[in-house]
């Protein structure tokens, strides 16, 4: 049978189609695998747990471990409530409006705003203007300016994915509005604003350009909110661009991979959970 | 039981409005610091000048602004088609089993951090261009090809998500016609979805000109103009992450100044996007 131009068209573009789908999983297990093959067997518990030794070059990443944490805690903290609030706001008080509008473009564009900026920002603001000097505080905080917006925008999805008959039920049962929020939407709506956290988490371990001007690059542990940290994206960066030592960039870049995997394989799970519970 | 009612609304609008505030505070904290050196060496001076040598007090940035858009450009050519391509493989080819697959792996090329794409192309990329086309290797061709891998998520999220928004009942028409499914993809469904797509590709740009790390890493950083891809080049973003840590005085104004064109670049991208986007949805 001959088969018709079209039609052989047709073929060909499928073909391509689904090698573009490959080439993008090839194109991710690639980059998995150049990090992992020779950062995985540097990362011990002595790597993990002990202090850097000339500037990097031996030793472990201890202190840029707690670094990240203390930054993302600190980031997490603020803008989980702001970013709640936003969207419980925007979903059950006002629908539609001019206000809702302007806070929709104010969110889209700070989500647009490139990281150096929030570098910068957070450089003239937190660390300079509030005195807070190069610290947990300032990094932490640049960060929750930073993440807002990925925390608010996935909040809000989910919360606007809780069918209306719930809300009905509340209000017809004499429910106030914050009484319909917190006890009928945010329940059903808590895996979705999970997931927003989670990728948040992810987001502030792997930043780097707003956190080196606003945490500083100090390799000591904190004792205080106040004081200078490296995160291990920071600490990665230095080592691997001024080349202190090739075995100790992979080996912390396997882990900031080990540690966004994590975060996305929860993401994930939690993710399908919601799903499952909304439809 | 009102009162609190009352309180608790204006309390939630206070947090709804923190975006906006911050926005607006980035704003003003990056061009009060900025823009008092442009005046005083002159708008037009400081974004055609050619010459940067903060020592020497010259302040001209046009090489970082072209070094951007080269690099810009150059990962949009890239993740623009391999993106839509993608998208396409998603929403009208792919069963679901395999994107189920796919997508979380685009998820996660999304969550890879920027310093590592930059890790990657230095051991990988960078000598590869060296070696096989010439050059010193760190060059606007290695930044936009990681640029391009980066920004890819954006396009195929955003893409998709356009496709499928395109009714089921334009395929089933295009198809009852006796169109095979590769003509109702590329003369229907794509053409259906194009504003969306267009969105796509202007919030792929607004990442692009804005990432810093990765670029930094592979793109050479050399203040001059590029005659070639193979050049090296800086980008607006690489300038102020460079000389920021050691940056005083008027030096440190100047890079705010980048910081305060850069801004206007990202705003007015997003701004395109968001127009873009309402027209959509009037359509």
């Amino acid at each position: 049978m001959r088969r018709t131009r079209p039609e052989m068209v047709h073929r060909v573009a499928i073909a391509l189609l689904w090698s573009v789908g490959g080439l993008t999983l090839a194109l991710l297990a690639l980059i998995v695998a150049i990090i992992m093959v020779k950062g995985l067997p540097m990362v011990t518990p002595h790597f993990l747990l002990a202090s850097p030794e000339r500037m990097g070059r031996e030793g472990g990443i201890f202190p840029t471990i707690v670094g990240t944490v203390l930054l993302t805690v600190v980031a997490l903290a603020l803008a989980t409530p702001l970013g709640v609030g936003t969207a419980i706001y925007l979903t059950e008080y006002t629908r539609a409006g001019r206000l809702s509008t302007v806070i929709r473009f104010g969110v889209d564009c700070l989500a647009g705003v490139p990281s150096i900026i929030f570098g910068l920002f957070g450089f003239v603001f937190f660390v300079i203007a509030l005195k807070m000097g190069w610290s947990v505080l300032s990094g932490g905080l640049t960060l929750a300016v930073m993440v807002l917006p990925t925390i608010m925008r996935t909040a809000e999805e989910a919360m606007l994915a809780v069918p209306a008959s719930y809300r009905e039920v509340s209000y017809g049962a004499g429910a106030t509005t914050w009484q319909t929020a917190t006890r009928v939407v945010l329940p059903v709506a808590l895996p979705g604003i999970v997931t927003g956290v989670v990728l948040a988490i992810g987001r502030c371990v792997g930043e780097t350009a707003a956190v080196i001007f606003t945490a500083g690059t100090a390799l000591r542990l904190p004792i205080s909110l106040l004081q200078p940290v490296r995160t291990m994206a920071v600490h990665f960066y230095i080592i691997a661009r001024e080349g202190l030592s090739m075995p100790h960039a992979y080996g912390t870049a396997a882990v900031l991979i080990i540690v966004i995997l994590a975060v996305n394989l929860v993401a994930n799970a939690v993710m399908m959970r919601f799903r499952a519970r909304v439809t | 039981m009102k009162s609190r009612e009352k309180w608790i609304e204006r309390a939630l609008l206070l947090a709804a409005l923190s975006s906006v505030t911050m926005l607006a505070l980035i704003a003003v904290f990056v061009f009060v610091e900025g823009t008092p050196i442009m005046v005083r060496e002159g708008i037009g001076h400081f974004i055609l000048g050619r010459r940067w040598a903060p020592t020497k007090e010259a302040y001209g940035i046009l090489p970082m602004i072209v070094g951007s858009i080269w690099v810009t450009i150059g990962a949009l050519v890239i993740a623009g088609p391999f993106g839509l391509a993608c998208a396409v493989f998603l929403v009208e080819v792919a069963p679901r089993r395999v994107a189920d697959i796919v997508r979380p792996a685009i998820q996660l090329l999304a969550g890879i951090p920027s310093v590592v794409y930059g890790f990657v192309g230095i051991i990988v990329l960078v000598p590869l261009v060296r070696e096989r086309l010439g050059g010193p290797g760190l060059s606007i061709l290695s930044a936009a090809v990681i640029l391009g891998i980066m920004v890819l998520p954006t396009v195929i999220s955003i893409s998709q998500d356009a496709l499928e928004a395109v009714p089921r009942s334009y395929r089933e028409g295009a198809l009852a016609l006796g169109c095979t499914q590769w003509q109702a993809i590329s003369r229907v469904v794509v053409p259906a979805a194009r504003s969306g797509i267009g969105t796509a590709i202007v919030l792929g740009m607004g990442r692009a000109i804005g990432e810093t790390m990765a670029v930094i890493m592979v793109v050479g950083n050399a203040v001059k103009m590029p005659g070639s891809l193979l050049d090296p080049a800086r980008t607006l973003t690489s300038n102020i992450a460079l000389e920021m840590a050691y940056a005083a005085g008027e030096h440190r104004e100047a890079l705010f100044a980048t910081g305060v064109v850069l801004f206007i670049f990202t705003m007015a991208l997003n701004t395109l996007a968001v127009l873009q986007s309402k027209r959509r949805t009037r359509d």
